[in-house]
């Protein structure tokens, strides 16, 4: 259960490796005991996980999960709840990819869309349903600013998450009257392995700072939060701005 | 209809969650009730009074909940015993109305009358006179019992059915449902006490009146302290202690009608309160008035609004905090941990929690139950609104408690994790043994069951 003063029992990330996934998990490890279920693929970045999480002083069980098998997804998230009720479901997994070829190769475009919006959606269904059996809990997605208006840079990444963001805006209200909650969560540039290398952009986070904030949005049961909390202004004033100048804007 | 989709919540509004809630000829009849409660589902099935209870003990996500108010009938009052026999569902308001004229007086009464006889026996309620009375459970004769296996089992706090009365007063609906209750009632001549009431100057002051004896001369005691103020102020309280009146104790005026049932309620409060407005500034002014209000006076004659529950002046007075709610944190610690004790409460001024509802009380000796919340000790019940931080600053507070040997209400907590309560409540798991044998099948279960690991 989520107690009064909105620390979960048990924490379910979906991308078991996922660095603001495991900030997060951090972040509520320092107020007090969580189980944590890291759903993911077996592999030694996994194992690292659980062993930091361990060291956190989380007690942790790993369930076998791979984003790109959509067959194995409800098997995966009812494995996830057999061990007891989860209270927050992360859905923290995504990839970022190489954007110009993403927009010319294929198999690159297909993978992209697959993960980050067909998987991240079988996901839900599948979380969906396992929290209306329990009849409490919280969903939180990982979107990005990326979906909120496409750039040129990086379209293809920025219309799966525009998709996976439609998805949970809708799922918040289909499962308002169960009591079940969703938050969205809209990072910017996030340092993190998926942006090594890359230059960062304005406003850049930390995995720790997005999780600082999504941690509070779950405790004041909001729906939609960015990170940082400046980009709602910034993105509500890029939306609008007319297609010749927007290509010619530095972002 | 007998079932409805609701979401649920404690008294402090926090962390509701959803469930199906059981009322009418589904409750009221006892094949029907045991029926539902053997086919609850994998969810389980929880009782639930009149949600006075702060946290989730009375709240059972995705499972089935049952209204017991729909249980609401007064069976029989005995003014020669002093023996009534009541549904589980009646409240003791109801009670104290109905039993008054017989001369008969509810034996525990907790800060609030809204809870009902399930209620008071599932939480081991106690009130002002847990010094000389003891908690609720020592004052009920036997109790209808429906367990997880669908059986009606009447209890006693004695013999063979012993174990498992005892594991069920103070055993937060998880042994089954209580449906009917005989009580043993206190005689009275009048519905008045004759109190004394007093301020003390500082936390020392408020400590020496409890530890003096004088207590004892009174069968009601209890204070409120300042929570606020640090430095000279802190722990300054407004005592009122009494027992109840004799009849010649009485004012000629009052003497005409001495069973009177006088408990005025001047507002309820609408649910218009924005959050935030629990705040240091207003409870300090709220506190300054409340103190001063208070005069050193001895032999006064008082209703039970104005002694024992003043903030019944106020209906719903929770709405006062706004949408974000509160925290209540509630703890007992042994006598012998005095010095850490005022530490802790120097440290609660310090740390910028504010708190207005403070209650202090000295408790007399605890019963048999295993989850039974009283012993010999020093009881502390303060109010936080929800802020940032108050999570942690409870979990600190949490340790500190364990480590003096004391322990958190179930009535009232509504956050610490399943190993500190086991750690607080050393024969847990001599409860289990006797709740797993009364529900094999694990039919029993809360938000709270599941937030503290109570059931397997």
């Amino acid at each position: 259960m989520i107690d009064a003063v909105g620390h979960p029992s048990s924490l379910l990330l979906l991308g078991g490796t996922s660095e603001i996934g495991l900030a997060i998990a951090e972040r509520y490890l320092a107020d007090g005991p969580v189980r944590v279920v890291l759903a993911g693929r077996q592999s030694p970045r996994l194992a690292d996980a659980a062993a930091r999480l361990g060291r956190a002083g989380a007690h942790v069980e790993t369930v076998e999960f791979d984003a790109k098998d959509a067959a194995v997804h409800t098997e995966a998230v009812r494995k996830a709840f057999a061990g007891g009720d989860i209270d927050v479901a992360v859905v923290a997994f995504g990839l970022l990819g190489d954007q110009e070829k993403a927009w010319q190769d294929i198999d690159v475009a297909v993978e992209l869309a697959e993960v980050n919006y067909v998987a991240t959606v079988s996901v839900g269904v599948a979380l969906a349903a396992e929290f209306r059996r329990q009849g409490h809990g919280r969903i939180v997605a990982l979107s990005s600013v990326a979906g909120e208006r496409a750039r040129r840079s990086n379209f293809v990444y920025g219309s799966t998450k525009a998709g996976m963001d439609a998805f949970y805006s809708g799922l918040t209200e289909a499962l308002r009257g169960d009591g079940i909650g969703v938050t969205i969560v809209r990072p910017g540039f996030v340092k993190t392995k998926m942006t090594a290398g890359m230059d960062s952009a304005p406003l850049a986070t930390t995995p720790e700072e997005v999780a600082r904030i999504t941690v509070d949005a779950v405790t004041k049961r909001r729906e939609l939060v960015w990170a940082p909390p400046q980009f709602r202004y910034v993105m509500s004033v890029l939306r609008h701005i007319p297609r010749p100048i927007f290509r010619r804007l530095p972002v | 209809m007998a079932r409805t989709e609701k979401t649920l919540v404690g008294w402090a509004r926090t962390a509701p969650s959803r469930a199906t809630v059981l009322s009418g000829d589904e409750v009221t009849s006892d094949t029907q009730l045991a029926e539902a409660v053997t086919t609850a589902g994998p969810r389980g099935v929880i009782p639930r009074g009149l949600g006075r209870s702060y946290g989730d003990p009375a709240v059972n996500a995705g499972g089935l909940v049952v209204d017991m108010t729909a249980r609401h009938r007064i069976h029989a009052v005995d003014a020669e015993s002093g023996l009534v026999d009541v549904d589980a569902g009646v409240s003791l308001d109801t009670l104290m109305k109905v039993a008054l004229p017989f001369g008969l007086w509810v034996p525990v009464l907790p800060g609030t009358r809204q809870v009902t006889i399930g209620g008071a026996i599932a939480s081991d309620i106690h009130g002002k006179n847990h010094h000389s009375h003891g908690s609720f459970g020592n004052h009920v004769v036997s109790m209808d019992l429906l367990t997880g296996t669908g059986d009606i089992r009447r209890l006693e706090p004695e013999g063979p059915e012993s174990e498992l009365f005892w594991a069920t007063v103070g055993g937060i609906g998880l042994t089954g449902i209580i449906l009917r209750a005989t009580v043993r009632m206190t005689k009275t001549e009048t519905a008045y006490f004759v109190a004394d009431t007093e301020r003390t100057a500082n936390l020392d002051e408020t400590i020496e009146r409890f530890s003096d004896g004088s207590d004892e001369a009174y069968d009601y005691s209890s204070a409120w302290f300042d929570s606020i103020s640090t430095g000279p102020k802190l722990g300054r309280a407004a005592l009122g202690r009494g027992s109840l009146a004799r009849l010649d104790e009485l004012p000629e005026k009052l003497r005409r009608d001495p069973l009177k049932f006088d408990a005025p309620q001047l507002a309820t409060l609408p649910d218009v309160f924005p959050n935030g407005l629990a705040n240091k500034a207003t409870f300090s002014l709220i506190g300054e008035l409340y103190y001063r209000k208070t005069k050193n006076k001895r032999g006064q004659i008082q209703n039970l609004t104005a002694f024992y529950h003043p903030l019944d002046l106020f209906g719903d007075w929770n709405r006062a905090y706004g949408s974000k709610g509160f925290l209540q944190y509630q703890f007992i610690v042994p006598l012998a941990a005095e010095a850490e004790f005022r530490s802790i409460i120097a440290d609660i001024a310090a740390s910028g929690h504010v708190s207005f509802l403070n209650v202090f009380k000295k408790f007399g000796e605890g019963n048999r139950a295993p989850l039974s919340f009283p012993m010999p000790g020093w009881n502390i019940c303060v109010d936080f609104p929800i802020v940032d931080g108050l999570g942690r600053f409870c979990r600190d507070l949490d340790r500190r408690v364990l480590a003096m040997g004391g322990r958190l209400y179930t009535a009232k907590d509504s956050r610490t994790d399943a190993a500190t309560f086991a750690a607080m409540y050393p024969r847990l798991d001599e409860w289990r043994k006797v709740r797993d044998a009364a529900d094999p099948d694990g039919v029993f279960a809360s938000d709270m069951s599941r937030r503290l690991a109570l059931t397997s």
